[in-house]
């Protein structure tokens, strides 16, 4: 639990610096540092039976289905990290502090900060591979969110774009990557993938997969060819640099690898691939390195050229190779860290980081230089400092191999070519900032940082010598326990500064002294160098990015014309398309189902409703004319349902119709009413064809559909209509009983529908015609004295009605929908006889309060069957004997069926009164012009 | 029977898709509801066609299926709240807009209006 504790309070606590932003700035950074530190703590807490081999674990399923768990685990390797992640970071935070201006958003920057902390947590506890990769991503977005942290400027934009990019391309290939090593292992979990090790490397789809995760991991550590991202991910403030870029981030990939060595390390495959990138990204990184006049430039190519070291070392898998790759994680850690930092610190005191203009400033920053010294050294790999011990244990390991048959000794000699370049970049960042004659004009009068901004400094080059110097004292535990979780093959730590006069130290007195001598040459090298034309590798990139956006551009702009008809013509094409083959595999038309007898009547209704049908379409144009064609289709389709025995979709269908119609008139008014004809000739055949196409296949579907037997789970609700739910009407049983939570969802989307509307008509102002569309000016009579005094004597009849059809409606043709419609079209009736001021005047009731009564009703009427232990929207029936009126049923049913009546008047009338009133509320403006 | 019904309902979609490729808002709104028409008698015929048998529990031997009748009840009502809302949102275009054309007018002579 804890564990799981550990890996979220960073989380969580990224909306600490948020809350606190208006705050002064130290509560800001304490707000950050406090997390940091309840973290380490947490951490430190669970350390020692990490470190004595218990593991300490957390398992909750997440989606099980998908292989997906919220699992963590905290062994040796993990603990490594996260020791890293979580003291470095507070360190980070306490340096962030001073480094950022006033005018920095500092809320923003720490919230963002923690969010990276608690995902590369995440991404080293994590026990289930899809988890890993979870985190995984959410560091590269955490990471973008840094790098353009100082959004105004172009170039941390485009830095932090091409770091998502690539990291995120990465992201996706290790994916798919881990879905492969899952699907063989058949769990996502570590335990089980790492038992099936033997079976993932024997698989035929072991190499793919190790190409996957490897392509993820080398983006994500700035492995060649993908290191380019790195350098331009130095845009970022340098808290952010010496913390994501240096110490954690890009070792990310480097973790992954550690992680998923025992299951796909040591094959040839694996040894080609990731020891020759380490070993080509290691020479790339340091040569490069050497030529950087920007000091953090120079940094980020030597980190480039450390990760790839580590790369190698993790490649060439032995036993003391993969203990010097974890040792060399955490010494790189400490002197790159601090190495950012004093960069940093050059930066914001002489407000430049260029080699060109930096020089001599131990004079004024004498306490700054000897920080930097140590550290360098340490880089370096100059004896007693901790980067000696563990680049000594990669020498050994480079000539101890002989996995490149007759050319093995290749591997020491570029090994220790690298070192020397690493040797002279060192010497050029010490002595090219700090030494040689005094810089002028730099943009500031340098002098010391305050002693809080060097603290974390002073820290990180304290534990470079102390490893340094007596390292099994410090680190031996640790390193022990990590690598017996990376190592198949048991491994003692011994790590000594002294080993006799051997290889190894030839070397390293070969790299001090070659490295000196580039340094002291470095002026040729720099000529030699310039023979050659470098691409800058974010043109390259910029110009694919370019291409593919052009690409696309080009596609979108062909497909995406703005034109509704064409995507509804390409939309109802394409299903032609596809439904025509299956229509072709129906072998005979007609069914085996005994057919209805055609009578006169039914002849002559669908003769009605096809010729109504048409004269729609056809007298488009025309729009009154079109709409009088439509009401008598939708008429007709009433009348087809009573004929088929459906007597409550007719009454349905005849209220909807006439409430729609009269929607449908009172937008022409603000409608143009006639239109010239906008489409040509072609268009118009070209819709016929397609809408003949269309409706033949309809026409078809449905003719095969009713000559074919019905086999239908309706006799369960016939059989169970009167002793389950009480009623009689089967339909009105289903909608309100059976079938509740569908009605339910249905009204709740009508009161959606008619409050979208009353937004919609909300600050309309309409269009208003004077006069009809032959220049007549309507008629100064609006309310006809006949109209209004027949509809104030039907409102009362027609309420009786619905009253009546509402009631009846569990037993006979009738319920909430009708009886709804059936109010609300009487009332609609008042509104057109009399106006929207009279009906206000007398009957001033909010509609949209009385829809929100309606499903709340019936919302409350399922919530009160839990009270009596049933499931939601359960009825309950009983007869009551009343004295005169007789036996009566009372179903909650009914109650429910209320709600759905109060919806449906309160939703149309929202529609129709509001939209009614727009009439009414600029008229007199119109008038006045 | 059957076949005049499924001809009556190919005809009523083939209006409607005709009104719905048109240019404004108007006619496409009464194809919409058009459509719904045939897509209700569509699925009404599910449960197939059959005369006199109210699904009405009571003294007849036989009943109709009343689950299609069930489901094209609420797609009546839903239908209406669908044409309710895009018959709305053609007025409000109108107003915003000027014209009812439902085509995104060309880039260029959106600036040159301007």
């Amino acid at each position: 639990m804890n564990l799981a504790i550990l890996v979220m309070l960073p989380f969580i606590g990224a909306i600490l610096p948020l809350l606190v932003s208006t705050r002064p700035r130290w509560m800001i950074t304490l707000s950050a540092a406090s997390v940091t530190a309840i973290s380490l703590a947490l951490l430190l807490t669970l350390a020692p039976q990490s470190l004595q081999g218990l593991v300490p674990s957390f398992h909750v399923d997440w989606l099980p289905a998908l292989g997906l768990s919220f699992s963590f685990r905290l062994d040796g390797l993990s603990l490594l990290f996260a020791g890293l992640i979580l003291g470095i970071g507070l360190l980070i935070v306490i340096y962030a502090h001073y480094y950022l201006s006033e005018n920095d958003n500092s809320g923003r920057f720490f919230a963002c900060l923690l969010l990276f902390m608690g995902s590369m947590l995440g991404i080293v506890t994590a026990d289930n591979l899809i988890l890993l990769w979870l985190f995984w991503e959410l560091t590269s977005i955490s990471s973008f969110l840094l790098i353009g942290y100082w959004f105004h400027q172009s170039n941390a934009r485009r830095g932090a774009r091409m770091a998502l990019a690539i990291t995120g391309a990465g992201g996706l290939a290790l994916l798919a990557g881990i879905l492969l090593i899952g699907n063989i292992a058949g769990s996502y979990q570590l335990d089980a993938v790492f038992a099936a090790a033997e079976s993932i490397r024997a698989h035929s789809l072991y190499v793919p997969a190790l190409l996957l995760v490897l392509l993820g991991a080398f983006t994500k550590s700035a492995q060649f060819p993908f290191q380019f991202w790195l350098p331009h991910a130095m845009a970022a403030p340098t808290p952010v640099s010496a913390y994501l870029h240096s110490a954690t981030m890009v070792k990310a990939g480097i973790f992954l690898m550690a992680r998923l060595y025992p299951v796909l390390g040591g094959t040839p495959e694996w040894f080609t691939i990731v020891t020759l990138t380490g070993l080509a990204t290691m020479l790339f990184g340091a040569y490069f390195a050497l030529f950087k006049t920007d000091l953090k430039g120079l940094l980020a190519f030597s980190t480039i050229s450390h990760l790839g070291l580590i790369t190698m070392l993790l490649g060439l898998g032995s036993a003391g190779a993969l203990l010097a790759a974890l040792f060399h994680i955490l010494n790189h850690a400490t002197f790159k860290a601090g190495l950012f930092m004093i960069a940093g610190i050059v930066d914001h005191e002489t407000g430049s980081r260029d080699l060109r203009k930096l020089s001599g400033l131990r004079k004024f920053m004498p306490f700054t230089m000897v920080l930097a010294v140590i550290t360098s050294a340490s880089m370096a790999g100059i004896p007693l400092f901790n980067g000696f011990l563990s680049k000594e244990m990669l020498f050994v390991e480079s000539y101890q191999q002989h996995l490149f048959g007759g050319l093995s000794w290749l591997v020491p000699v570029l090994v220790t070519a690298g070192a020397m370049l690493s040797v002279a970049y060192s010497i050029r960042f010490v002595h090219g900032v700090f030494f040689d004659k005094v810089a002028e004009n730099l943009p500031k009068q340098p002098h010391e940082p305050p002693l809080m901004m060097r603290a974390p400094v002073i820290i990180l080059a304290a534990l470079c010598v102390v490893v340094g110097v007596i390292p099994m004292f410090v680190a031996s535990n640790l390193l022990q326990t990590a690598v017996a979780v990376v190592s198949p093959n048991p491994v003692e730590v011994a790590i000594s500064i002294w080993h006799g006069f051997n290889l190894a130290l030839l070397m390293s007195v070969l790299a001090i002294i070659g490295g000196i001598g580039i340094y002291v040459y470095r002026e040729d090298l720099l000529s030699f160098n310039r023979q050659f034309d470098h691409h800058d590798a974010k043109e390259v990139f910029a110009k694919i990015v370019k291409s593919v956006t052009n690409f696309c551009d080009g596609l979108m702009s062909r497909i995406e014309t703005g034109s509704l008809q064409r995507y509804i013509a390409a939309l109802l094409i394409l299903t032609v398309v596809f439904v025509i083959p299956e229509l072709y595999q129906i072998n005979q038309l007609t069914g085996s189902r005994e057919q209805l007898p055609v009578n006169a009547v039914s002849l002559a209704g669908a003769l009605i409703i096809i010729l109504a049908a048409i004269g729609t379409a056809a007298f488009h144009h025309q729009r009154l004319t079109s709409l009088m064609m439509l009401s008598v289709v939708g008429l007709m389709v009433s009348l087809t349902f009573i004929h088929f025995s459906a007597p409550d979709l007719a009454l349905t269908q005849l209220v909807v119709e006439v409430v729609s119609i009269i929607l449908m008139i009172l937008a022409l008014f603000f409608m143009p009413q006639r239109i010239p004809k906008a489409s040509s000739g072609s268009r118009v055949a070209r819709d016929i064809l397609l809408a003949g196409f269309v409706g033949g296949i309809v026409g078809t579907l449905n003719y095969a559909l009713l000559t074919r037997p019905i086999n239908s789970i309706s006799d369960f609700f016939l059989e169970n209509s009167v002793s389950g739910g009480g009623g009689t009407n089967v339909v009105n049983v289903i909608l309100v009983d059976f079938r509740g939570f569908d009605t339910l969802g249905e009204i709740t989307v009508l009161a959606i529908a008619a409050a979208g509307i009353h937004k919609l008509l909300n600050n309309l102002r309409p269009f208003m015609p004077s006069s009809d569309v032959d220049g007549r000016p309507w008629h100064r009579v609006k309310h006809p004295l006949l109209v209004q005094t027949v509809s104030q004597a039907i409102l009362p009849l027609a309420l009786m009605v619905s009253f009546y059809i509402f009631l009846r409606g569990h037993n006979l043709p009738g319920g909430g929908f009708i009886a709804g419609l059936i109010t609300a079209s009487a009332m609609i009736l008042q509104y057109m006889a009399n106006g929207v001021d009279w009906v206000k005047h007398r009957f001033n009731y909010n509609y949209q309060t009385l829809a929100a009564v309606g499903v709340m009703i019936a919302l409350f009427t399922g919530v009160g069957s839990w009270f009596f232990g049933h499931n939601f929207l359960t009825s309950w029936f009983t007869h009551v004997h009343w004295p005169i009126v007789g036996e009566f049923e009372f179903a909650t049913a009914i109650l429910f069926d209320l709600g759905v009546y109060l919806t449906v008047i309160g939703a149309t009338l929202m529609i129709l009164a509001n939209f009614g009133q727009m009439t009414t509320r600029h008229r007199p403006r119109q008038e006045k012009h | 029977m059957e076949a005049l019904y499924a001809v009556t309902v190919g005809v009523l979609t083939a209006c409607s898709i005709y009104l719905i490729l048109r240019g404004r808002s108007f006619p496409i709104v009464i194809g919409i509801t058009m459509l719904s028409y045939a897509v209700n008698l569509f699925l009404f015929s599910t449960g197939r066609l059959v005369l006199n048998q109210l699904p009405i529990i009571g003294n007849q031997p036989d009943y109709t299926d009343p689950l299609p009748q069930a489901l094209v009840l609420t797609a009546i009502v839903i239908g209406f709240a669908m044409t309710a809302y895009s018959i709305i949102l053609a007025v409000r275009v109108r107003g915003e807009l000027g014209t009812d054309e439902v085509n995104e007018p060309n880039q260029n002579d959106g600036e040159a209006q301007r």
